[in-house]
């Protein structure tokens, strides 16, 4: 399994690595961990001639802890999401999904810009970002733009970025003091795509609930989360299935799919419900 | 395409050659420096046969291009042996309580289980076995793996203490 040949850039900073992906167009791939992308030029479903790696871009691989929000580099790693003490303080639901990605040497590679750009259906962060309600910075030839988590996914694959934009950087506001968080992952086996998994932060008045792996793009169900603010779980559940759109594949048919999003959604619930203070 | 000039640390050893971006970490290894360690087994970053340390992580070589780990320190189970060439910590356990038997996925286990007591020293069973969720073994059912990781950690511990 040998990949076609491209040539190989190492930018060290993001206007630079713009510029080679204006240069080059659609010839013209950003890599990040390359733990999706290069699995695909393997199999020769993708064969860019160029390939724009971000790892010389040091200001990529940051952590910032603010007061109202929480910035994470593109570049970081999953095995840096769950290392990050002050990550863990601010926002430990991170370090819990990024646990239940792959296995430990992926997460070595697999990077949290990598899963959130790519837009496949499968990856965990996405779905998380939405119930975050995170946003994206994105940075092309115009400059930056950032857009909301929950605005950015169109389809499997397809989302808001451009191909000449970079996604650099992860805005994650910090939840109320107190919030109950959980993310509950169902599949088959260690390092598998969720059969379904669910992202779940509520507290005092609010809740957000999102699923992963259920449809075409994350889903965040706003009716889910207000029954889930009032206090109704099942009003919560039922909301979900309704917004859910499964496909049958190896991972079981649609009945089941459904099944496994109630049961990952109700633990998700109990768990963000015990964590609450 | 065109070659690009690589240079590596490898088990302590400064190396350079040249190498098509497009070539895996695994096959420059292998092919290129004669450091045949890592297995290609899978091929599709499942299996680990191809586990080696980069730059104080696990990785798996076969989904790594050379260009990417182009500046990178690797250490593959070469480089886990004694400094006199007999066999390491966990080398030597491995063999003493018997964690392998047709040996493929050994040195990517061997090179996994090294980072892993690194980054925990002193792992519970449950850790050991969620720390090589990357290492298929299609042998031995996993359990003398993780009695071999044990041992390792305990005699790795009691070295530590000894010298302190």
């Amino acid at each position: 399994m040998i990949p076609a040949g491209f040539e190989y850039h190492r930018p060290t900073d993001v206007a630079s690595a713009v510029a080679i992906l204006g240069r080059h167009g659609d010839e013209a791939r950003v890599l990040a961990g390359g733990h999706s992308l290069i699995p695909m030029m393997k199999l020769r479903m993708a064969a860019p001639a160029h390939l724009v790696d971000l790892r010389g871009i040091a200001e990529l691989g940051r952590i910032e802890i603010g007061d109202d929000a929480v910035v994470i580099g593109a570049m970081v790693a999953q095995h840096d999401l769950i290392a990050h003490e002050g990550l863990a303080q601010a926002l430990p639901i991170i370090r819990e999904a990024a646990l239940q990605i792959a296995d430990p040497q992926v997460r070595s590679m697999g990077t949290i810009g990598g899963n959130l750009a790519n837009g496949d259906p499968g990856n965990d962060m996405p779905g998380l970002m939405q119930c975050l309600d995170a946003r994206f910075a994105l940075v092309g030839p115009g400059g930056e733009r950032e857009v909301a988590a929950r605005e950015f996914y169109e389809s499997a694959y397809f989302t808001a970025r451009e191909d000449d934009e970079i996604l650099t950087r992860v805005i994650v506001p910090r939840p109320p003091a107190g919030a109950g968080w959980a993310y509950e992952k169902i599949k088959r086996k260690i390092g598998d795509y969720a059969t379904a998994a669910a992202a779940v932060m509520l507290g005092e008045g609010f809740a957000s609930v999102a699923m992963t792996n259920l449809a075409d793009t994350p889903v965040w169900c706003e009716a889910a989360g207000r029954a889930l603010a009032a206090g109704d779980v099942e009003g919560c559940v039922a909301a979900m299935l309704e917004a859910i759109d499964p496909a049958e594949d190896n991972r079981g048919p649609v009945a089941f799919k459904k099944h496994a999003a109630a049961a990952a959604l109700r633990r998700a619930i109990a768990r963000a419900q015990a964590r609450r203070a | 395409m065109s070659k690009m000039h690589v240079k590596l640390k490898v088990n302590g050893r400064q190396v350079e050659g040249l190498a098509e971006p497009r070539m895996l970490l695994v096959h420059f290894l292998r092919e290129e420096l004669g450091i045949t360690g890592p297995h290609i087994g899978c091929e599709t970053s499942h299996c680990g046969a191809c586990t080696v340390d980069m730059d104080g992580r696990s990785v798996k070589s076969c989904t790594v291009f050379v260009a990417q780990a182009n500046g990178a320190e690797i250490v593959t189970v070469e480089g886990l042996t004694n400094p006199d060439g007999s066999l390491g910590v966990i080398q030597e356990k491995f063999r003493e309580h018997h964690g392998l038997q047709c040996g493929f996925c050994t040195p990517g286990m061997i090179t996994r289980a090294h980072r892993l007591l690194q980054e925990n020293p002193n792992p519970t069973e449950e850790e050991v076995r969620f720390g090589i969720a990357g290492n298929l073994c299609r042998c031995t059912g996993y359990q003398n793996i993780v009695k071999a990781i044990m041992a390792a950690a305990a005699e790795l511990n009691a070295a530590k203490e000894a010298a302190q």
